[in-house]
């Protein structure tokens, strides 16, 4: 029995080291994409050509002053993006509880079905309808606009799921008639009694929210077409384009760090809150 | 006044402020309904409508739209677009998932395991949620970078001898999907983990003490009680997960520049539909595009069916 024992507290040992060891070579895997991004962002040209290294070198300023007065509008690329996702992310998370609230706090007729329909339509891709959602902005003459790009946020079933459910967990609706009894009207309870108290959803989903639209390539691709209002991702896509031998290397890299590590300190700083909100829906890849 | 019709009276106000109360349902749901009507269902019928007509440009001349029934539907199937661009969407996805699944029952098991008990796990969840958020364009570029033929990999492989000259990663239909594959996999593990750990926490742990009790080891305890306990978050997980694998774009699209090279074995058929978009052949991007929309549609009602029974 006491050999057993023993044995079992080995075994344990052993996977507990197995478990270790994956982890760190699965962590390297995630993260030396970005420490090699990194390394080479701050080499020159003809430090990049000779090979790799993994000290970082002293190019960093130089690259980064070539890059901001080159061909691409990347400043201006930086605050398109920055608008349209921030907008998207406040439409989006605002209607969203609103639309939830709808569902959540009254009876109506219809209520059950509008609900269904929203969770089945919540898996739809928006690809599928985005040529009549083409054709449709042309004739609206918002072609070449960021509105489309931000207003169609308003629905997002993905949000309003997230936001419906935690409502059934913390918003008690004896809360809402007490607010009622004090002659608050409804909208007034909504945005200042039902909002603050679904911050902590509000926050998570406007993080998702704000991600989904700043890394958005596929409709801000269709959808603009001057230089100076297209996002990050389209002139990502215009580097890959141009005949990038020529390209000084530096500037590439500097480039994709650029667009890629604002997020990733901004995640850094958020992630116990990301982490913890993955866990209720969304469609993947 | 008689009693009871004051309480009918009574009763009839309350109903009637009830109702005043419950218009605000209507009020609120506005926005989203409208929104959602010109945004989505609008453009959805009339992209059904455009994939009954041929209409696009050869050249300078523009020809259509003219009604031809079921005609694009037909096309994209026999000229062997569709079949071979849904190949190699599905390849890809298998090739990024199955790792992608494996790692994250692996990992999943690990973090919920309490006789484990791994230290620094925030760290860990932290770090491989990490690639989920990054710009998948932007990610994209940077690998097309890295493995370019003369690019940071193919100089270190030369390095510490793998290979004598630089592999043209770009040229080998199983690089570039394996590329591919990678990247999914690299952006969508952690998040799986993260989901397939909320479904091992809700296993009720004296499930796990009983069998601990009668002897069974990790792996039995793996495969005889978590596994099967867990099949509906997972059969949610890959559902979820072949809906946006359908959708594989923006990594392929950049990798290769849009053109699926080598051989068009890395175009997916959202990559197909962008060029259909961009060149404006209406019709046949109507075509796929009700393709995808029936798919994706019998697949989400899987997805709800199963969300929904689990609840119940």
């Amino acid at each position: 029995m006491a050999e057993k024992k023993k044995q079992s507290g080995g075994g344990i040992h052993f996977r507990r080291l197995i478990a270790y060891i994956v982890l760190i070579i699965i962590s390297f895997l995630c993260l030396f994409w970005f420490y090699v991004l990194f390394i080479n962002a701050t080499r020159s040209n003809s430090e990049l050509s000779a090979g790799f290294t993994a000290i970082p070198s002293s190019h960093l300023v130089e690259n980064w002053v070539n890059l901001k007065n080159g061909t691409l509008p990347i400043i201006r690329g930086m605050f398109n993006s920055l608008i349209i996702a921030f907008l998207t992310a406040t439409l989006a998370t605002y209607f969203s509880t609103m639309t939830a609230y709808a569902i959540h706090a009254y009876d109506f007729k219809g209520k059950k079905f509008i609900f269904t329909f929203i969770l089945m339509i919540m898996m739809i891709p928006t690809q599928v309808t985005v040529l009549g959602f083409l054709q449709l902005i042309d004739k609206m003459k918002l072609d070449n606009s960021a509105i489309p790009l931000i207003v169609p946020a308003i629905a997002s079933p993905a949000v309003f799921f997230y936001m419906k459910q935690y409502m059934d967990a913390t918003l008690p609706l004896s809360l809402v008639e007490a607010a009622r009894i004090d002659g608050s009207g409804e909208f007034r309870t909504f945005n200042q009694i039902v909002t603050p108290l679904m911050k902590p959803a509000i926050a998570v989903q406007a993080i998702f929210s704000f991600v989904g639209s700043w890394n958005n390539y596929f409709t801000p691709a269709l959808v603009l077409h001057d230089d100076t209002k297209k996002t990050l991702p389209i002139l990502i896509a215009q580097l890959r384009n141009a005949d990038w031998l020529k390209f000084d290397m530096g500037q590439v890299y500097m480039m994709i760090a650029f667009s890629i590590f604002p997020v990733i300190i901004v995640y850094l700083i958020l992630s116990k809150h990301i982490v913890g909100g993955v866990t209720l829906g969304g469609v993947k890849g | 006044m008689c009693p009871i019709l004051k309480i009918k009276g009574a009763f009839m106000a309350k109903k009637s402020k009830v109702v005043r109360y419950n218009k605000w349902g209507y009020i609120f749901l506005i926005p989203f309904l409208v929104v959602f009507i010109i945004f989505q269902l609008i453009p959805l019928a009339s992209t059904i409508y455009n994939s009954f007509f041929e209409n696009y440009r050869s050249g300078l001349t523009q020809i259509g739209p003219n009604f031809v029934g079921i005609e694009n539907y037909k096309t994209i199937i026999t000229n062997g677009d569709l079949p071979l661009y849904f190949k190699n969407t599905m390849i890809m996805w298998i090739l990024g998932f199955v790792p992608q699944i494996v790692l994250s029952l692996l990992l999943g098991a690990w973090f919920t395991d309490p006789s484990l008990r791994l230290k620094c796990q925030t760290f860990f969840k932290t770090v491989i949620y990490m690639p989920n958020l990054i710009m998948a364009s932007a990610f994209a570029m940077l690998f097309f970078t890295l493995f370019a033929d003369s690019g940071p990999i193919n100089s270190l492989l030369i390095q510490i001898g793998v290979f004598k000259e630089a592999f043209q990663f770009m040229s080998h239909a199983g690089s570039v999907r394996g590329l591919v594959a990678t990247m999914n996999c690299l952006m969508w593990f952690g998040n799986t983990t993260i989901l397939l750990m909320a479904g091992m926490m809700g296993i009720d742990p004296s499930l796990f003490e009983a069998a601990q009790v009668d002897g069974a080891t990790a792996n039995q305890i793996f495969y005889k009680i978590t596994l099967p306990l867990l099949r509906p978050i997972l059969v949610f997980v890959m559902i979820t997960s072949l809906i946006g694998g359908l959708q594989m774009f923006d990594v392929p699209q950049i990798l290769t520049n849009g053109t699926g090279d080598p051989m068009r074995t890395s175009m997916t058929l959202i990559m197909y539909l962008n060029k259909h978009l961009f060149s404006k052949n209406f019709g046949l991007a109507g075509a796929l595009s009700v393709y995808m929309f029936v798919i994706t549609g019998i697949l989400s009602l899987i997805v709800y069916k199963f969300t929904n029974s689990e609840k119940n």
